[in-house]
């Protein structure tokens, strides 16, 4: 029987969608499929980007501060005059930031920094027998440094471990000196300087130009075979707010003596391409929305021929136009909800499905799974919206029948 | 003159037919309809008699002239009220009994009641069940309204004109569409009503034996009332 709790509206609104059975089903169909497509894309995208943050954020630092470039000025002769006004780009020699102790603990004052690691990075030869290998070495302090880059996640042999006397390389740049962990090798500096270290761990960063080149040890270490004895080229920072990192970065660099870099505009390139996948899909998404729209409207312009008499009897019998086209509206809203709730749960379905299938070559996964709740319960409503507003038309043409004329048939 | 449901006074109307010519359908109607009254309305096809039927029904507006019922004017009032007035004073029934189809007959017996309260509950079932048990339908109060025979449906249209307790209930053709049987039980069933509850009948019909059998019967010809 009826429900008591349903205005005559919505009952007559389910009456009318349930008997017409095929034109629901079919328009249910249509936007259930248009629902699908845009849960499943924002869904993978999110995932996709978040997997991508999640990795730039464990394997390095959200601000580097780092030395400003050293400039030559040209030369004057007196006021306004120079001797000599081509000048030549100084070569970049490896400086210790000045005074790096100071902002370093002025940045550890600052509450958004959460993690603060002072590094010393240079060139240095590795050399294991008869071959040897370029390396960009980072001295690092492993109680602050693993804390932003989380080493331990990717060490896929050995240890995460760094006394004076050990050293962690990349994965490729160990299969090229034909070292695994435990063995030793050889680190010769520019200046010469040479030390023998034990090899603890390898890492696997998941890019290969990394893995071929990257060295760890200790600060220490790395200050005395770089040359700079108490020195340190960088401090690595993690902030607490990751997308705030580029303002942050302006204003540490606008108050300190030094350059900060931060992961946002390192890695440009990856929001450029995040941007465009946005943007790609908020154009499906109001394609969709505009075809679930138009299917909408047409099925209820349908209806409402369908169902004149029935609306010229139900004016007969005292239903106001309001009442006629609320039952069409309710109609239209009901369409977008129920199409949106199939579409969702098709949508998480193939996502499911897809994200149990597609992998890494290694065997990890793609994406993480992210099933937002508020992804589909934006998705429902505003598939509500869309159904209620295409049914705007409709209803208006259903209030406006003349009863006469509708009960004539 | 209180004791009069409806009263026509020098009833026009006209419809516009292009931009410039009209047509008048109904010339200057003077007419009554007493409370309880069982009156047959008869007329050849295009006489004006659906046109006539409409405007007592508040269907359509008449171009000149006055339309009381119950001795109140209806000619100031808005589409709404009037939409409400036809709610409570008026039952319709049809030619093509005209239920709807997505409801079972109980349900279309509730239907003016649900319209006029917005909300189902208990009582309104109530009352729709006895009036199908009045029009001998209450076992199949249950069943689709499609599923069912002409006649039976136009006993569920005749309950469901009964439903908000109206003055009047008017009647286009309502044996039209059936064997002579249906259409002989259909007007005694009709006329059972006006006898028990009071309510008046106004019956457009062509048939005229069942137009005998009416209290009183009013003729239009050519948009005007005779007899």
């Amino acid at each position: 029987m009826m429900n008591s709790l349903l205005p005559f509206e919505a009952i007559a609104a389910m009456r009318f969608l349930r008997e017409g059975r095929m034109q629901t089903l079919f328009i249910v169909s249509g936007i259930a499929i248009g629902v699908a497509v845009i849960v499943f894309m924002s869904a993978m995208l999110t995932g996709l980007q978040a997997n991508f943050i999640t990795r730039v954020l464990t394997s390095q630092p959200t601000i580097q501060l780092v030395p400003p470039d050293q400039l030559a000025r040209p030369q004057r002769m007196g006021p306004g005059v120079f001797e000599n006004a081509t000048i030549q780009f100084p070569t970049q020699r490896v400086l210790s930031i000045v005074e790096w102790q100071k902002i370093r603990d002025r940045m550890k004052a600052r509450p958004e920094i959460t993690a603060v690691s002072p590094t010393v990075s240079g060139s240095a030869l590795a050399i294991r027998g008869d071959a040897s290998r370029a390396v960009s070495l980072s001295g690092v302090d492993p109680d602050t440094y693993f804390g932003i880059v989380h080493m331990k996640d990717y060490i896929v042999s050995g240890t995460a471990t760094l006394t004076s006397e050990d050293i962690i390389l990349g994965t490729v740049l160990a299969k090229d000196l034909g070292a695994t962990a435990g063995d030793k090798l050889n680190l010769q500096a520019a200046s010469g300087a040479m030390l023998t270290l034990t090899i603890t761990g390898l890492v696997d960063f998941g890019n290969k130009g990394v893995n071929t080149r990257n060295a760890y040890v200790a600060l220490r270490t790395g200050q005395s075979l770089l040359g700079l004895p108490g020195g340190a080229t960088t401090i690595d920072l993690t902030v607490g707010d990751i997308y705030a990192a580029e303002t942050l970065a302006q204003e540490i660099q606008a108050s300190n003596l030094v350059e900060a870099d931060s992961w946002i505009a390192t890695n440009a390139q990856f929001f450029t391409a995040v941007q465009a996948q946005k943007n790609s899909n908020v154009l499906i998404m109001g394609s969709v929305g505009l075809s679930v729209a138009f299917g909408i409207a047409a099925v209820l312009v349908v209806s409402v021929i369908q169902r004149s008499q029935d609306i010229g009897i139900l004016r007969a019998m005292g239903a106001s136009r309001g009442q006629v086209q609320r039952i069409f509206l309710l109609q239209g809203a009901a369409l977008g909800l129920i199409g949106s709730l199939v579409g969702s749960a098709l949508g998480a379905g193939a996502l499911i499905y897809w994200h149990s299938i597609a992998r890494e070559p290694n065997g990890t996964e793609l994406f993480p799974l992210i099933l937002e709740r508020e992804l589909f319960v934006v998705t429902a409503f505003a598939a509500t919206l869309v159904g209620l507003l295409a049914a705007l038309a409709p209803a208006q043409r259903a209030a406006k029948l003349d009863p006469v004329e509708a009960i004539r048939g | 003159m209180a004791d009069d449901i409806i009263r026509l006074e020098k009833v026009c109307k006209s419809y516009n037919m292009g931009l410039t010519s009209q047509t008048e359908v109904l010339h200057a109607v003077d007419l009554k309809v007493g409370r309880g009254e069982f009156t047959a309305l008869v007329g050849p096809s295009g006489s004006g008699k659906s046109t006539l039927l409409n405007i007592i029904g508040l269907l359509d507006r008449p171009t000149s002239g006055h339309l009381r019922i119950k001795g109140d004017d209806t000619i100031g009032l808005s589409e709404a009220e009037l939409t409400n007035l036809r709610g409570r004073a008026i039952g319709f029934v049809f030619q093509a009994h005209h239920l709807i189809s997505a409801f079972t007959a109980l349900e279309n017996v509730m239907m003016p009641m649900l319209v006029d309260r917005g909300f189902p509950n208990v009582e309104m079932e109530t009352r729709a069940s006895e009036l199908l048990r009045s029009v001998g339908l209450e076992a199949v109060g249950g069943n689709m309204a499609a599923n069912m025979s002409g006649g039976q449906q136009q006993r569920v249209a005749i309950a469901r004109a009964l439903a908000m307790n109206p003055d009047l209930v008017l009647a286009d053709e309502p044996t039209g569409n059936l064997d002579t049987k249906s259409s002989d039980s259909v007007f005694e069933l009709m006329r059972q009503v006006n006898r028990k509850s009071g309510t008046s009948f106004l019956i457009v019909t062509h048939n005229l034996d069942l137009a005998r059998r009416c209290d009183r019967t009013i003729e239009v010809v050519d948009g005007r009332v005779t007899g």
